[in-house]
Parts: structure tokens; sequence; C-alpha cells
């Protein structure tokens, strides 16, 4: 008796329910919130509402294969639109986290007065609902209700049009790169906070100036955390949606197609099309998703080269 | 953009536009269309029993008429045991998208309101009952350019509730002030533009708006324009046809030049330049003193209102803009309820006027615009008494034309193609072509026949 049931526990362990038990919340959360929505939207993408019959018409949903693909794909309103939040992106992401960097470093270096009140204050535009902000800039950026062009006129110098066809560009730009400064350099001051002092000691026994060890020492160390917040950041861009859905009703320079997530928008809420929404939803997943282990590989691999 | 200019006043108009966009934007990418269209099922409107009108019922309006719980309290306690609930999903195109996909789940409200030129949209979806029985013991109550805004080759697909004819409002203090002539036609209407320009650097008579696409339709309704026709289901779509072309050259040019504002209405710069004198008039419809109150406050008494500029001094004509309808969902199981709260909401002068007062609407009923609660002026226009006795003479010279069940595309692509053209200093009535091309090119891949295309 004995030897049989201790010989028992062991193999009831391994091959038991307790690990199916514990695994299936989140298998349940994952298939009903993740997969079962991604693939009903990868099936209203190969569908469409097509019209029959006499009169008026009516509209009967039926299968169109890869129809709706290719209508995304040669859509030159949409393609612009992913051409256009690219360059978004490659002016946000550098922008956005080179403050952040350059003012973690600054936070970090020693004798600084007032880091925590500056540390807030940097970090409060990120508790801004990103519509809110949109708003909030959008009203300092309207020609007529403009304070920054007041000031400017008060004091009789050319006072930009920041909702022009050539700016309206960067200012969409400067709204991402205020909301997003303070959520980076808070992880990236955190990292540096981690560094081990001796580190400066001994750079500073070495006769290290301030700079070469915000650059030869700090930056290094903190590649990780920098790797992560560009990702995040890259991610950020491919959603970006709400500054220019904001913005754009104020203005005539941002047409309902600005990036893909506007036109995605309109045709799923406006247009009443969800079939080519969908369509267009399922490139923009498999984009963001191939860019970010494009960039993920690469960051990675310079990132931790010298760990190898 | 094309939402609600009907019954909701103005400040609100932007925040609530851009919020509900940027809240519906939040994980828009992937999750949420997918789970806002829920269950594609079948799209035929399977009649159900007609029913008792007086039987006990628990009905739903989804609508966004301002105030209209108050009108709604007073059927409700007339009618103790025919429940309607108010419910506000969304306003204007919104409301539509939202109404289609409860209609695919089955769940949708038993009273849709919805703007005239989204009921296209909403039939050729099968969303809404065939109300022509209805329509036979009412149709008496309305004019019959009303009735033409929701009649469709002769079955009628929802009861008219409110109409927007349209008409100019001015300032007459600033008028009177640079000694202007109030423009009765359209060429003395850019006469006056360039006066204003010359009087005064900063300011204009008034503003060319790329946000709406419904003015626009509005305007080239006034000049006689037909935008769709429909024959024995093939559609014809003439959106650049010679009046709206005329119309769109004549705009155009003038903003261009620099003598009208090319900057888009309901944004808060317009509220400013709308209180402090930087636009002079505004063609608007007959709901606009209400939104002057919201966005322009400031200027109580000071704005005038007549009919808009003619293109045939001869024969006065105006267009829509805004107004909306009632409709029953074809798989309401209330029916017979519906269809008698329905004829009491639009037709009874006790909910007309009560629309009149608490909602600020134009009632689309003959009855309703004899109201008693339209003999004192608008808030904002107490300088003119005689404000709805001039608009009743002004609504009679409104005319419409057929909506296509596109219009939603096509207006999208207006305010595009429109924001480009002003942007870009381009010809507008080329924007007018571009605009046809977008709409015929929607038309056909949904399947409708086109004519000519």
């Amino acid at each position: 008796m004995t030897t049989l049931s201790t010989g028992r526990r062991p193999a009831r362990r391994r091959g038991g329910s307790a690990p199916f038990v514990l695994v299936a919340p989140a298998v349940v959360l994952l298939v009903t919130f993740l997969l079962v929505p991604i693939g009903y939207t990868v099936y209203l993408s190969l569908r469409a509402a097509r019209v029959t019959g006499g009169g008026l018409g009516r509209r009967v949903e039926q299968f169109v294969g890869l129809e709706n693909y290719r209508g995304v794909l040669t859509d030159s309103a949409y393609l612009d639109g992913v051409v256009r939040m690219l360059g978004y992106g490659a002016v946000v992401v550098p922008v956005m986290l080179g403050l952040a960097l350059l003012f973690a470093l600054l936070l970090d270096t020693p004798r600084v007065r007032l880091t925590r009140t500056t540390r807030i204050g940097i970090f409060l535009p990120y508790a801004v609902p990103g519509v809110i902000a949109s708003l909030l800039w959008g009203f300092m950026y309207l020609p007529s209700v403009s304070p920054i062009r007041a000031v400017l006129e008060s004091v009789n110098l050319p006072a930009p049009d920041f909702l022009g066809p050539s700016t309206v560009f960067f200012s969409i730009a400067n709204i991402g790169v205020w909301g997003g400064v303070g959520f980076n350099m808070i992880v990236l001051f955190t990292a540096l906070r981690g560094i081990p002092g001796e580190m400066y000691d001994a750079a500073r026994v070495d006769g290290a100036s301030e700079i070469q060890i915000a650059l030869r020492v700090k930056i290094p160390l903190i590649a990780p955390a920098l790797v992560m917040t560009g990702i995040f950041s890259i991610i950020a861009t491919l959603q970006v949606f709400s500054e220019p859905a904001v913005i754009q009703p104020l203005s005539d320079s941002i047409p309902s197609t600005w990036v893909p997530l506007m036109t995605i928008y309109r045709d799923a809420f406006v247009n009443s099309d969800i079939h080519t929404a969908a369509a267009a939803s399922v490139v923009l997943a498999l984009g963001t998703l191939a860019l970010s282990i494009v960039v993920l590989t690469v960051l990675q691999r310079r990132a931790f080269r010298s760990d190898q | 953009m094309l939402r609600d200019k009907t019954n909701s006043g103005g400040p609100q108009q932007f925040g609530r536009r851009t919020f509900l966009r940027g809240v519906a934007g939040i994980g828009a990418a992937v999750t949420l269309p997918a789970l806002l269209s829920a269950c594609g099922g079948d799209e035929e409107a399977s009649a159900p029993p007609k029913g008792d009108p007086d039987a006990p019922a628990n009905l739903t309006f989804w609508t966004w008429t301002t105030n209209i719980e108050k009108v709604v309290d007073i059927w409700n306690a007339k009618n103790p045991t025919q429940k309607v609930t108010v419910s506000r999903q969304a306003q204007g195109e919104e409301l539509i998208t939202k109404v289609l996909t409860a209609h695919r789940a089955g769940n949708a409200p038993d009273l849709i309101h919805a703007e005239y030129q989204a009921l296209p949209v909403l039939i050729t979806n099968g969303v809404t009952a065939d109300l022509t029985e209805l329509a036979g013991t009412i149709k008496g109550e309305f004019t019959e350019g009303t009735w033409g805004l929701t009649s469709f080759g002769g079955t009628t697909h929802a009861i008219p509730q409110d109409v927007g004819p349209m008409m100019l409002y001015y300032r007459a203090d600033l008028f009177d002030k640079h000694g202007l002539t109030v423009p009765k036609t359209w060429d003395e209407f850019a006469a006056v533009a360039r006066q204003v320009r010359a009087k005064d650097s900063k300011a204009y008579l008034a503003t060319f708006s790329s946000g709406d696409p419904g003015w626009f339709a509005g305007l080239a309704e006034q000049a006689g324009a037909n935008w769709w026709a429909n024959d024995n289901g093939t559609w014809s779509v003439t959106i650049n046809d010679e009046p709206t072309k005329k119309m769109a050259a004549f705009w155009g040019g003038l903003v261009n030049e620099g003598v009208l504002s090319g900057k888009p209405m309901y944004t808060p710069e317009w509220n400013k330049e709308m209180s402090d004198g930087t636009l002079l008039a505004w063609p608007s419809a007959i709901w606009g003193a209400g939104v002057l109150e919201g966005v322009a406050p400031g200027t109580k008494g000071k704005w005038a209102m007549t009919a808009m500029p003619q293109w045939d001094s001869a024969s006065a004509t105006t267009g829509y803009w805004g107004g909306s309808a009632t409709a029953i969902s074809a798989k309401s199981s209330q029916r017979a309820q519906a269809e008698k709260f329905v004829k009491w909401l639009n037709t009874d002068p006790e909910a007309t006027s009560a629309m009149i007062k608490e909602g600020g609407i134009y009632p689309a009923a003959i009855s309703g615009q004899s109201s008693p609660a339209l003999s004192a002026p608008p808030a904002m226009m107490p300088n003119q008494p005689t404000f709805y006795a001039d608009a009743a003479a002004i609504a009679k010279t409104a005319r419409g034309f057929s909506w296509a069940p596109n219009v939603n595309v096509t207006y999208s692509s207006y305010s595009d193609l429109f924001a480009k053209a002003i942007a870009d200093k381009a010809d507008f009535g080329a924007a007018v072509d571009q605009l046809q091309a977008a709409s015929v090119a929607d038309l056909k891949k949904q399947g409708f026949q086109v004519k000519g295309a």
C-alpha cells in the first residue's frame, strides 16, 4: 500500500489537471478577447455588402474573397496615409526619445536642484489623455484663437500658420512628442538610477567629465531601456489617431485619411463599410507586427552585442 | 460633419464630435470593427404581424433631438401602458452606423431618428419598415415637398419630423456700420463680399466650409441641382450637373481670390469669428438662430434673417440643410404601437409645439409650422419679431432632391476633396467632378446599377 501510494503521487503531479486549470484563465482570455476578434475581423474582411434586387436595391452580405484587400492595397489615400504615418514616426520617435534621454541624463547629473519637481513637470503631459491634449493644442494652433500667435503678433513678429498644409505635419508631431517625452524620460531615468555608483566613481577617478560619463558609461548601460522605449514608441506611432482626428475638423489641411487608422475609422463609422475597414485593419496589424519584429531583431543585436 | 445641425446648438459640436472620434479610436485597429459589427444575420425584412395599436408596449427610441425626453414624457403620461424610452446612442451618421450594426445583431430600436439623406442607406440595408399604409392616413399633414423627402418610388419609409429650409443670417449692425445693402442675388452677394474686404481687411462676408457637405448640398438644391435619380433600379448620378458646377465655381472663384474665407464652420475659431464680427453673414437654415445662441451669445439682437441670395431674382428658391424623420425598425415586434407614437410625435400639435419649445426645431407638419409656439422670435433675434412668419414664407420656396444610398460616402469624399481644393486654391468645378467620380465608383462597387457608367 505505502509503496503504491508514494509511487502514484509523482505520477499524478506530472499528468494531473492542475497545469491545465492554472493555464486555463489565460488561455480563455486570450482566445476570447484576442484570437476570436482577430479571427472575426479576418472573416469580415473577406466579405462585403453587395446590392441585389430592383427599386432602391437591397444590400446583402456575401463572400468576396480578397477583393477588399485588393481595394485597400490599391487605395492611394490609404497608402498615402501609410507613408505619412511612417514620416510621422521618423520625426516623432527620434525627437521624443532624444528629448527623453536628454532630460533623464540632465536630471541624473549630480547637484541638480528641484529634481523631483522637474521630473513631475516633464511627466505631467503623459497623464493628459491624448484627446484632451489634442483639443488643448488645437486651440493653440487655430489662427484667431491662438495665444502663441497673439503674443508673436503683439511684438510684430511673423506668426506661423500652425495648420497650414506644410506645417500641420509638425504641429501634430509636436502633440505626440509633448505627450510622450515624460513617460520615456521616467523609464530611462529609472534605468539610470539602477546603475551602481561605483561605475561613476571609477570613471571620475580615470578623469572622465560628466559629459563623457553620460556618453561612454550611462548611455551604453541603459541601452536595453532605450530599445524598449524605442519599440513602444514605434508601436505608438503606428497607432497614431486621436491627435490628427481631433485636429481634422479644424483645418482644411488634414484629410479624413491622414493616417491609416483614420481611414479605417472613416470606412467603419462614417461610410458604414465594416468590411473594407476590417481588411485595412488586418493589413495595418500585419505591418505593425512585421515592423516590430524587424526593429526588435536589429536593435537587440546591436544593444546586446557586447554581452555575447 | 453632417450631423445634427438641425437641432442642437453650437459649441458642443466641436467637443462632442472630436471626443467621440477620439474615444472610438482607442483600439480601433483590429478589434473594434469586429466587436461592433455583430453577426451578420439574414437581411430579409420579415414584416411582423401588425398587431393592436393600443396594446401595451415598451418602445425604444434612438434619437438625438434636443430635449426630446420632455416631449416623450408628455406621451408617457398620456399612455402609461405604452412606454417610450429615449436612448441617446449617438448623433447623425454615427447613429446610422449604430443602427445598421444593431439591425444586423437583431436588436435594433423600434424607433429610429434619421436625417433625410441617411434614409436610403437604411432602406437599402432593410432596416426600415414600409410605412406606406400609415402614410396614407397622414399625408395631408405635410406639404408635397416635405413628403418627397421620405418617400421613394411610391413607398414611404419614415415620417418627417423637422425641416431645415435655408436662409441667410447677417449682422444687421455691421451692415449698417459699413453701409452695405443686403444681397438679394448671388451677384450682389459677391459685390458685397468685395466691399467687406475693402472696408475691413480682417473681415469676410462669409466662409465656404469644407466640413459641411449638407450645407453644400443645400446650396446645390437652391441652384436647381438634382444629384440622384432612380429609374427602375438604375441610378443616375449627376452631382456635377450644370447648376452644381455654376454654384461651386461661384464660391470657388471668391474663395480662391480671397474675397470669401475658406475656413471650416463649427470650430472654436469659427465661433470666435461669428462673435467678433470677422464673419458678417452666414447662409444657414431655420435652426441657425439656435446655433448662433450657442456659438455667439454676445451678438444677441445684432443678427437679422432674410431669404437666401437668388440665382434668378424672378423666382425665389431655397434649399434644405438638415432636417430629419422618424422611422420604424423592420424587425420591431411592436409595429402598430410604434406607428401610433410616430404619428403622434410628428403631427399632434401638442407634440410639435413641445418640440419647438424644448428642442428648437422647425416641425415638418403644416399644423406644426403655424404652432403658437412660433409666435415669438428665437431668443437671439428679438429685433426680428416676424422671424417665423418670414421663415414660413421662405420655407414655401424650398426645394430638395432625392438622395442616394451612398450619401455617407459622398459626404465624406466632399470634405476631403473640398478641403484640398481650398488649401491648394484649386478649381472647385474640378472638385465637383472628382466628387461625382468618387460617388459613382462607390455605388458601382456596392453593386448598384449606375446609368452611363
